[in-house]
């Protein structure tokens, strides 16, 4: 990718994190943390990698994307939004009476939403039905997921494990959002689910282990999963919880709390000096 | 009588109609008692097992449906309603996605298996979701008829079949099946007897007793659960003023509940339930159970009489 692109895509995710940081704080309510660290990711898919077309979000043959983590929806919601599935103006109704924009991803309601997730260990499950679905219809489209590390806890995400490479659904990439923080603490105290690339592994998944703030890493990760044939691939990206703004970074407190007004406004300017800083590259 | 359980009847269903719909078929290592190896055999690149993994079956056949699919789910009511209840709602229900969930060994008639795999809590456990179509067949044409139903109905269904073999009332040729509807299949003015699956028949022996002691009861096969039929009832609770309902369910969820929602609100008139009454099963032969636990055609004869005294 050329620095340029890399530039772009950096302003873009900046953008996506002001978004996601305005509807978790118009909303009192949501899931800063974990939205922050996928925002690089979501960018990356919505802006470079996924076959899509906002004007046509049913299209059968196009890419899907399920947010098996679906508490990060400010991160999803955000990325479609810039990426012009629907207005940027409606972010700050995000989980509001009458919103469309649901407090978790909800297919029917929110155009380029793929499939209603929220209940964690479900996602990586549908995914899994879409990419059978692909191989049935001989279709060529492509499946991502995104998991949270914390949610490996959940039994149905193995029993998904161990579907996917028995029907050799190579057109599934998952990914972890490796940020090694939950609601309750250090995934390693509350229930550890490491070590996480062994475990896929003697699953019979390729798994790559990279940055998740990296463009560059994560095109790579994602062009090596294209490539790798018989076999789904994952992706665990270290990543930072709260990436982006100093105060949420690697704060398991940011999890599910939203910001006040004037941590709110401290964000934004750390975001802006950020968006300022890559303009002038 | 010729006897097929109504779980042969969905796996016949499966395989005909795999001719003409694009079905996909999903079971959790139960195929041979599902009944869904019929549809295996003839179109395996359609049928998918997900092993012992109801969980990741109920959420997988969403994510196919959410591609285009019509998906049929299969395992046992037990695992199908209760294991993966929160699959059903969240993954299915909520999204309004186009998954039948063939839930076959309903009810205590399983038999020798006992309580863990009887499931008489289903048809409540379902019932409450929004978007969800509950179909209890009562026999083979009817399973049949049910099955092509679900497959044209745009959205959850879910399909209860029973193990043991049960008699074949109704005729291919004639017998029309539509969701949501109730069928008058004996007429009478003196109590109605609404019944479900496999009480059904019970039913209408009852009502042949009943005739001979000069009693003149309607029975109404309920095959639908949800959409209840409203019309039926109401106008069964004016007509006849008496209703028993007969489900091999618990008495508490089930058809009884559903008749006496529409009952309460509409047209208060006394009723009672036969089912099992909040407790579990256990193991046994499926007729000896059904005796002791009342789903029989005599207990249903003894409920219209005790109905009948509070008129």
């Amino acid at each position: 990718m050329e620095t340029s692109r890399i530039t772009e895509l950096k302003l873009i995710a900046a953008n996506v994190r002001k978004d996601a940081l305005t509807a978790v704080h118009s909303a009192s309510s949501g899931h800063p943390g974990g939205s922050l660290s996928i925002a690089d990711l979501l960018t990356l898919l919505y802006f470079e990698v996924m076959n899509i077309d906002p004007k046509d979000p049913k299209n059968p043959d196009r890419d899907r994307f399920v947010l098996s983590k679906g508490h990060c929806a400010p991160a999803l919601y955000s990325v479609l939004a810039e990426r012009g599935f629907f207005p940027v103006d409606d972010i700050p109704t995000f989980r509001k009476t009458g919103s469309y924009l649901q407090g978790h991803p909800d297919m029917k309601s929110v155009p380029g939403v793929d499939m209603s997730s929220g209940s964690l260990g479900q996602g990586v499950c549908a995914a899994n039905g879409m990419a059978l679905a692909g191989k049935i219809d001989k279709k060529d489209y492509r499946v991502y997921t995104v998991l949270g590390d914390g949610e490996l806890q959940e039994g149905q995400v193995w029993e998904a494990a161990m579907y996917a490479p028995h029907y050799k659904l190579d057109n599934l990439t998952a990914f972890v959002d490796f940020n090694g923080l939950q609601i309750d603490g250090d995934i390693a105290e509350v229930m550890s689910p490491l070590p996480i690339d062994k475990k896929f592994e003697s699953f019979g998944w390729h798994v790559i282990v990279t940055d998740a703030h990296d463009f560059e890493a994560l095109l790579s990760a994602i062009n090596e999963a294209k490539e790798t044939k018989g076999k789904p691939t994952m992706i665990i990206m270290k990543s930072v919880k709260g990436k982006g703004v100093s105060f949420m970074e690697n704060n398991a407190a940011w999890h599910g709390s939203a910001p006040n007004d004037e941590q709110y406004a401290q964000a934004i300017k750390e975001l802006d000096a950020e968006i300022a800083k890559l303009k002038e590259a | 009588m010729a006897k097929t359980a109504t779980r042969e009847a969905y796996g016949m269903a499966l395989a005909e109609f795999g001719e003409s719909y694009d079905i996909v078929v999903l079971d959790a290592d139960l195929s041979k008692s599902t009944k869904t190896d019929t549809f295996k055999k003839k179109f395996p690149e359609r049928f998918f097992n997900t092993g012992i993994a109801e969980a990741n079956m109920m959420t997988t056949a969403a994510g196919l449906a959410s591609c285009g699919k019509i998906v049929f789910a299969s395992s046992f009511a037990m695992f199908a309603a209760g294991r993966a209840f929160e699959q059903v709602r969240n993954g299915i229900c909520y999204p309004n996605l186009n998954v039948k969930i063939g839930a076959t060994h309903a009810g205590i008639s399983v038999g020798e298996d006992g309580a863990t795999h009887q499931c008489l809590e289903d048809i409540g456990i379902m019932r409450t979701i929004p978007n969800m179509v509950i179909l209890n067949p009562a026999d083979k044409v009817e399973s049949i008829l049910a099955v092509e139903a679900a497959i044209k109905h745009e959205g959850p269904v879910y399909l209860r079949f029973g193990r043991l073999a049960v008699p074949e009332i109704f005729d291919r040729e004639t017998y029309k099946f539509e969701i949501g509807k109730g069928v008058e299949i004996m007429e009478g003015t003196d109590a109605t007897i609404i019944a479900t699956g496999l009480m059904v028949p019970e039913a209408m022996e009852a009502a042949a007793k009943l005739k001979g002691e000069g009693l003149s009861v309607r029975v109404i096969n309920m095959a639908t659960i949800k959409p209840i039929d409203k019309d039926i009832i109401v106008k069964a609770a004016k007509e006849t003023g008496a209703i028993v309902t007969a489900e091999e369910h618990n008495i508490i969820g089930g058809l009884g509940s559903a008749v006496a929602e529409v009952l309460a609100e509409n047209s208060p008139v006394p009723m009672k339930r036969v089912g099992t009454e909040d407790k579990f099963g256990q193991s046994g032969k499926p007729a000896e159970l059904l005796e002791l636990y009342g789903l029989t055609a005599a207990n249903i004869a003894k409920q219209v009489k005790e109905v009948l005294k509070m008129k």
